[in-house]
């Protein structure tokens, strides 16, 4: 066991120094275009993964993602944005006291927006965790659209409806893989521990769960916070990572996107959630070339048709929902000792190769 | 400030906010019942209808009779397919799988939408049958805001008469009350659903005709608010219950225009109020207003 644990360990450090490189390769030679899109792949990957937990492993359909990363956005903004800019942003009303003349680290704004954002799931869960399935998602789908209207209304807090500018762009590749890394090991710590199991169990029975002792409200409102806790500092990096927020951003839509990650990679697997959140966000761009001309399509428009990248990803994602229902992972983990099964497997097949050729 | 005319004006707008609500909320009802299923595609389908309403009236300047009956036809289809495409395959699925499906199906729509339609939003035609202005007195009237309440009532009664008498409407209740049972009792579960799922479209289609008239500008993504608040809407009054979805529509209708009357200063918070009743009323009673013990779904 202890042999099994301590290759698993070296082999991930490798990785981990591999990332690293690559990372630095990413970071010191590619495009900026390819740093962007590499930034956005971290992010989603924190969002994902915190919507994972209460999907996913606690069983709980909540559709305030949004909501959540708002929060974090907008808390992160006001922290940062340098004093004398805050003053030519809010031109209808001035900035209220503390944050017209405070500004604090990244770092430090980051943790506030997700102390916040779980704070504030606290209160929704209160009344919200009590409901069951269908009314949770309503209810909570309800209460990201009442931040957005509060952020929207609350025009010397937010700067309403026109939004924050200027958001000092601190987020680079080391902050995003740093805190999408932390958040991975987290969440495989927690999900391996007595109560990620307890969450699990919630998940498949709950009647069961709670007559296994396992308090139904305490653990899910513990998920619950965590959940909103990640995707307040998700929201934070994308702020950082856009420069410019507004209400608008935080729309409903925002919350199913991150869905469809959680979806595509697996509910109730991490790897997953890594993975369809490299293959979603760099899909997404990839898909841009249909916004263009097609020449080889002979009606296709001269000047290509704008949002058909959208179109045609939408299929993909409706075709994954229906055809590749648990996702590409399931509830599967892509683990050391997975792979090392497979590898051997395979080698078993070569051996005798004869036989089985082409499996 | 509480003179008679305002108080009248304030409460025919109501009414037919609330009977439009009220419109839309029965198809999220009739779809619950049936599968048990939020079909967040509704609020979609409910803008497609707009948009086709536009194109023939704006465009083809076909007369409004034939660009309605037009419309509720295709909206009809068009919901029947999406239940037919999206939602049939996931039958033996878990809940949660055809609950995303819906949300693709909702998303694939409204990118459709931009794409075809375009993002900028539209001036919906104005049709002076309906939305000539009436005076009585001191109050203005919409002749459009008698229409609504009145459209909506006809066509409640119409669906009542179509659930308590038909072999249909049996069927349906019979679906609605217990799936499995239904489906061993011979009757087609595929078609029924169907059959819910077109007369829910159709629906939609005849508030998005009405709602368009009422508030002129359309995009792609006009259906998302009115979609999330007459599903509310259904919730509130006991979701699965078609009186219910009538009673909360109606509610939300009043409570929102009601409130921004007597409080100018909340009308930025107009969408929120909503959400917060819903909150309300499902700590009070976890099942909405005429939900729980009525056995009587559809």
């Amino acid at each position: 066991m202890t042999k099994v644990k301590k290759s698993s360990m070296l082999l991930s450090c490798l990785l981990l120094a591999a990332l690293v490189g690559l990372l630095a390769y990413i970071d010191g030679s590619a495009s900026n275009y390819i740093v962007r899109i590499t930034r956005l792949c971290a992010i989603n990957i924190v969002l994902a993964l915190s919507m994972n937990l209460v999907q996913g492993f606690t069983g709980i359909f909540s559709l305030g993602h949004a909501g959540f990363m708002a929060i974090g956005a907008y808390t992160v903004a006001l922290l940062t944005i340098p004093v004398a800019k805050k003053e030519t942003l809010f031109m209808l009303e001035p900035l209220i006291a503390p944050f017209n003349t405070l500004t604090l680290p990244f770092g430090a704004a980051l943790l506030i927006g997700g102390l916040l954002s779980a704070a504030l799931a606290f209160l929704i869960g209160l009344p919200c965790l009590r409901l069951r399935g269908d009314y949770l998602a309503i209810a909570t789908l309800g209460f990201s659209e009442i931040i957005r209207i509060v952020i929207t209304n609350a025009q010397s807090l937010t700067n309403g409806a026109q939004g924050l500018k200027s958001i000092p762009k601190t987020a680079n590749i080391w902050w995003c893989y740093g805190i999408a890394l932390a958040v991975l090991v987290f969440i495989s710590l927690l999900i391996s521990s007595s109560f990620g199991r307890a969450l699990k169990a919630i998940r498949e029975d709950e009647i069961a769960a709670e007559s296994m002792g396992i308090s139904l409200l305490g653990h899910k409102m513990l998920s619950f916070m965590l959940s909103a806790f990640l995707a307040g500092v998700g929201g934070g990096l994308y702020a950082s990572y856009i420069g410019t927020i507004g209400p608008d951003v935080f729309q409903i839509s925002r919350t199913y996107d991150i869905l469809m990650i959680v979806v595509m990679g697996g509910m109730g697997s991490i790897s997953g959630s890594v993975v369809a959140a490299f293959l979603v966000t760099i899909g997404q761009e990839w898909l841009r070339v249909l916004d263009g001309p097609l020449p080889f399509l002979p009606f296709w428009p001269e000047n290509g048709v704008s949002g058909m990248r959208m179109v045609v990803f939408s299929i993909l994602l409706l075709i994954v929902i229906l055809f590749f229902r648990n996702g590409l992972f399931g509830h599967r983990e892509i683990t050391w000792s997975a792979i090392g099964r497979r590898l051997s497997a395979l080698a078993g097949h070569r051996k005798d190769g004869e036989v089985k050729a082409h499996e | 400030m509480f003179d008679l005319t305002r108080v009248l004006q304030t409460l025919t707008d109501a009414l037919s906010l609330g009977s439009l609500y009220a419109l839309i909320a029965i198809g999220y009802t009739m779809v619950y019942g049936v599968l048990r299923l939020i079909n967040f595609a509704h609020g979609e389908i409910f803008m497609i209808a707009m948009y086709i309403v536009f194109y023939g009236i704006s465009l083809f300047t076909l007369p409004w009779y034939v660009t309605f009956t037009v419309t509720i036809l295709v909206t009809a289809l068009l919901g029947t397919l999406a239940e037919r495409l999206a939602y049939r395959p996931l039958r033996s699925a878990p809940r949660i799988s055809i609950l995303v499906s819906a949300i693709g199906v909702s998303y694939f729509l409204q990118n459709l939408a931009t794409v075809i339609f375009g993002g900028r939003p539209l001036n919906f035609p104005q049709i002076p049958l309906f939305t000539d202005v009436l005076t009585f007195g001191d109050v203005y009237i919409h002749r459009l805001s008698l229409i609504v309440p009145i459209v909506t009532a006809v066509l409640l009664l119409m669906l009542v008469f179509l659930i308590k008498r038909t072999r249909t409407g049996m069927a349906m209740r019979a679906v609605a009350r217990d799936y499995d049972a239904a489906s061993l009792m011979g009757i087609d579960l595929n078609r029924t659903i169907a059959i819910t799922f077109f007369i829910g479209s159709a629906l939609a289609g005849v508030g998005a005709i009405m709602w368009g008239m009422k508030y002129t500008r359309i995009s792609p993504t006009i259906g998302a608010m009115p979609g999330i608040k007459c599903f509310i809407a259904a919730v509130l009054g006991g979701i699965g219950n078609t009186a219910g979805a009538v009673l909360g529509g109606l509610m939300i209708g009043f409570i929102e225009i009601v409130i921004v009357a007597l409080f100018p200063a909340l009308s930025g918070y107009r969408d929120a109020f909503a959400f917060i009743v819903l909150i309300i009323v499902l700590l009070v009673k976890p099942t909405g207003l005429l939900g729980g013990k009525t056995t009587e779904k559809v």
